[in-house]
């Protein structure tokens, strides 16, 4: 295999030996080898993997759509796909990659993976409850499909009332069932989360030696378990209105259709959040690991995990100011947009001040991590500037919107749990994959991601608005090099799912602790065994108890 | 319409709450270059300054962080803050219509505008409005939700179906841009959207005196043509077996029976109105749905004087 400056980085630092394998017990990959092993189990690893697959499917699925409907846009007058066909393919697009991909990405890979490792536990809190989830998971968004396999739907990801309930004419209501089916997995994933939190640490791992990475899986939950079952609520009204007309949505029934979109966006905007901080959570282990550094103002950046798991609730009608809301209320949605801002910037400060004096190496993750701190400030700023009612009322609704929420959720999420993959791949297959492919991609995906979305800002601006199957000519040559970035992009995600899956059988071994990395993960073996640890761990440290310290000085708030 | 290159950089601007939405998006632009440049110049120099194995400083004993962690939330914040209130300035001001405004009603439908000027004329997407004079347009939809937007103006409103909504807004500026439907509204919502003309005084009260000839009547009939979904029955790649519409006035049709008429105006108005009434087209069976009570006096006219312009070359030569 490759003698890349892993190799060299790993030699110069800690010899690796080979543990003894002699009265180890068998690592969880291969406990058993049985199909009936993988599909019954209740190791939350095995689940972990189970999502994995799952999901990079439906990342697949969503990727292609993307693909499509970047390739109709390349001519203005909707000669490659008609308006139909255009429609269905953005709604599919979103559907997939909001509820089937983004929402369960971090959270139920990475989180159910590591977070008992994280804390020492043997296993989630409830171990039958975690495969259930992943069941009614896979059952849901597999409902959903039958709508896409019978002909498609052409409401956007986000169902507005009352195109969706009286006036599509597609297969609007499996595609409802199966979204809400999905949202009781997020919801049993997020309550197994907080209990297992709270009941199972090991000895000695108090509230504040628990990875920022817990800390912000430990936000997400409580966004699960109090934001999902509104949607749930919204979405069977929406079932309703739609099989039986119970008017609830529809003025044509004494309906509301605003109040939809009260419901939706209680849900969606802290979904945001669902996104987000596992992202952080996870650049938040990076960082210090490659600075060798801890990580700066931990406490800091626990509180505002929670705090912005509380604020986002508050906000959500800032896609609502000229949706027929209140003038008041739109003053005030402003207002507290604004104010959320504040906590996600401490973070984006805080990993730069880690950087600062630490000992870096620039490995694969690494760089993944700075892609994201660079995208994630763009997406976050443009947010603020559509929390500006002024500002918003120009761009609501156009490219302006897309490339930001793009920012936030490729820029930012997907580059994480790219960065994530990479950084506990060697944990979770005991492989490494190649160190220069992996800076290839991490490069290809970064130049490929801003040739995609920054002239999307652009055409938002002038005003080509979002959801348009057909253009005036004069955007034409900024969606051909959203067009031509996207063909880049494309090669920037293939490419790490052939190395990644090449090195499964024919990468390097990885020894337990391949970056020096500090945290209980690292401390067995790669892969763990199935019970997770051999001796049982104790926490006798500091988190993040790297050899560059960081004195925090008594003015920190206990 | 003026003339357009391929690549615009910037969207033209027909009032000064557009060119003050441009300066403050601007201003904001700046200070976030400044909150953010400051940190990737950061980054690359510490990757670069503090990689393992270069010989630097690393004490980190006099990092005081409370402070800094304080001051890098607040400092920003505040800075920010400026944006809320000048954004939320605008906003307010552009709810408020003055009381002089002229009122423009406008009703969104699947997949056209229609709007009523007050003094009675109106007209099917495009839109003609004075300059220098607050226009004021109540919106409402008739089926899903809408939302106009001028982006020439920096402005848009949400056209919601059960209630009506505002928008006002006072041009300085005469000239031609576009105007769009901004909310998903399904199928044809790229295609619902037309021209906002910006005229002088003179200009616009002639437009009113002519407005009946001025309006491209061809375009707007087809609008109307589709949006009451005519054209789902009629137009080649139907569905449904419908004589096709292209050339049929003024030529004879055969109806069941044998009877022979020829198709004038007054035949395709009771056709339209009331297709029962004992006048099927040979061949056809009854599965038009009656128009009477559905479609208003002037939008029926709108749509014969299409019909009547409607040759056989622009759509399939009628069978
Ligand atoms: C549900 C499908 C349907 C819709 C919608 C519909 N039509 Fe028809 N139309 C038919 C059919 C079928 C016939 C032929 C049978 C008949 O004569 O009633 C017809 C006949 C006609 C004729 C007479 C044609 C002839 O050869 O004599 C006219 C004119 C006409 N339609 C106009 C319209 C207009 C204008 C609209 C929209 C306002 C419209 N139709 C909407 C189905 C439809
Ligand atoms: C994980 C990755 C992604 C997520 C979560 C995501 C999410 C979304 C969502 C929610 C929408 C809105 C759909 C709607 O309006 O109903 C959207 C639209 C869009 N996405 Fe993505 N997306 C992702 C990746 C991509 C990629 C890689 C591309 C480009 C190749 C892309 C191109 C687009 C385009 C062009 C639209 C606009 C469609 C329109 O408004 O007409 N997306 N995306
Ligand atoms: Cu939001
Ligand atoms: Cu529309």
């Amino acid at each position: 295999m490759t003698a890349g400056s892993i190799d060299a980085g790993l030699s110069g630092r800690d010899p690796h030996t080979p543990e003894s394998t002699l009265d180890r017990p068998r690592d969880y990959l291969h406990a058993q080898s049985t199909l009936r092993s993988w599909f019954l189990t209740t190791d939350h690893k095995r689940i972990a993997i189970l999502y994995l697959t799952s999901i990079t499917l439906f990342f697949i699925i969503g990727a292609v759509a993307a693909g499509v409907v970047r390739l109709a846009l390349v001519v203005p007058n909707g000669a490659i796909l008609n308006n139909d066909n255009y429609n269905k393919a953005f709604t599919l697009h979103g559907v997939v990659m909001v509820w089937f991909f983004l929402i369960p990405s971090i959270p139920a890979t990475f989180g159910n993976f590591l977070i008992p490792l994280m804390i020492g536990a043997k296993d989630l809190a409830f171990p039958k409850l975690n495969l259930t989830s992943w069941y009614i998971f896979m059952a849901g968004a597999l409902f959903t499909m039958i709508s896409v396999v019978l002909g498609g739907i052409d409401t956007g990801w986000t169902f507005y009332a009352p195109l969706s309930t009286a006036f599509s004419n597609t297969w609007v209501l499996p595609a409802l069932i199966g979204v809400t089916i999905v949202g009781f997995s997020s919801i049993l994933t997020g309550l197994n989360f907080v209990v297992t939190i709270h009941t199972m640490r090991a000895p000695g791992m108090t509230w504040f030696r628990l990875p920022i990475f817990v800390w912000t899986h430990y936000a997400t939950s409580l966004i699960f378990l109090l934001a999902t079952p509104v949607i749930t609520v919204a979405l069977i009204l929406l079932v309703a209105e739609r099989a039986f007309h119970v008017g609830v949505f529809d003025p044509a029934y004494g309906g509301d259709p605003v109040l939809f979109q009260h419901l939706f966006w209680f849900y969606s905007h802290p979904a945001v959040y669902i996104m987000v901080l596992p992202g952080m959570g996870v650049i938040s282990e990076i960082v210090p690991a490659f600075a060798q550094k801890k990580l700066f103002g931990y406490k800091f950046v626990a509180y505002a995990a929670i705090g912005l798991a509380s604020v986002t609730f508050f906000v959500w009608g800032h896609h609502m100011f000229v949706n027929g809301q209140s003038d008041l209320a739109s003053l005030v949605f402003s207002g507290l947009s604004f104010a959320v801002a504040v906590p996600s910037a401490v973070k984006v400060y805080n990993w730069t001040a880690t950087i600062h004096k630490g000992s870096l190496r620039l490995d694969t993750p690494m760089l993944y991590a700075m892609g994201y701190i660079g995208l994630f400030v763009l997406g976050g700023l443009t947010g603020l500037f559509l929390a500006t009612l002024a500002i918003n009322q120009h761009i609501h609704a156009t490219y302006f919107v897309v490339a930001h929420f793009h920012y936030i959720m490729v820029g930012g999420t997907v580059l994480a749990f790219l960065g994530g993959l990479h950084f506990w791949w060697p944990k979770f297959t005991g492989r490494m994959y190649n160190e220069s492919w992996g800076r290839v991609s991490a490069l290809l995906i970064f130049i490929g991601f801003n040739v995609t979305f920054f002239p999307q800002f652009i055409l938002g601006y002038l005003g080509m608005p979002r959801r348009y199957a057909t253009y005036p000519a004069e955007f034409q040559l900024l969606n051909v090099l959203s067009s031509a970035g996207a063909t880049i992009l494309a090669a920037g995600y293939i490419f790490p799912m052939l190395y990644l899956v090449y090195s499964i059988w024919w990468g390097r071994r990885a020894p337990g602790n391949p970056w020096q990395a500090k945290g209980l993960e690292w401390e067995t073996t790669s892969p763990p065994p199935t019970l997770n640890f051999i001796t049982p761990p104790k926490v006798p440290n500091q988190p993040y108890d790297y050899p560059i310290k960081v004195t925090e000085t008594g003015g920190t708030p206990a | 319409m003026q003339e357009r290159s391929a690549l615009e950089l910037w969207p033209a601007s027909a009032s000064s709450v557009a060119v003050e939405a441009d300066y403050l998006i601007l201003a904001f632009t700046v200070l976030t270059l400044l909150l953010t440049v400051p940190v990737f110049l950061a980054i690359s120099y510490f990757a670069v300054r503090y990689r393992e194995g270069v010989d630097a400083d690393r004490d980190t004993s006099n990092q005081r962080s409370f402070l800094i962690e304080i001051s890098w939330m607040l400092i920003p914040f505040l800075l920010t803050l400026i944006f809320f209130v000048w954004g939320a300035r605008i906003f307010v001001e552009s709810k408020n219509p003055p009381p002089d405004a002229m009122t423009v009603e406008a009703i969104g439908r699947q997949w056209m505008w229609k709007y009523q000027h007050p003094t009675g004329q109106s007209e099917i997407n495009d839109l003609h409005v004075p300059i220098d004079q607050p226009i004021h347009i109540r919106l409402t939809s008739q089926d899903v939700i809408h939302a106009f937007y001028l982006p020439a103006l920096r402005i848009q409103m949400g056209v919601v179906p059960g209630r009506t909504t505002d928008l006002w807004f006072k041009a300085n500026r005469t000239g031609t841009y576009r105007l769009y439907c901004s909310e998903y509204c399904g199928t044809d919502h790229s295609l619902m959207g037309g021209n906002l003309t910006i005229m002088t005084q003179g200009e616009y009260q002639e437009w009113l005196t002519h407005s009946g000839a001025q309006q491209s009547a061809p375009a707007a009939g087809r609008a109307l043509y589709e949006s009451y979904g005519c054209a789902s029955c009629h137009d080649p790649g139907a569905t449904v077996k419908a004589p096709r519409l292209a050339g049929l006035y003024g030529s004879q049709v055969e109806l069941e029976g044998g009877r022979k008429i020829v198709a004038d105006e007054e035949y395709l108005r009771a056709r339209i109105l009331n297709p029962n009434e004992n006048r099927l087209a040979a061949g056809y069976k009854q599965i038009m749905p009656s128009f009477a009570g559905v479609i208003p006096a002037d939008d029926l006219a709108r749509i014969v004087d299409y019909l009547k312009a409607y040759h056989s070359t622009e759509g399939e030569a009628r069978p």
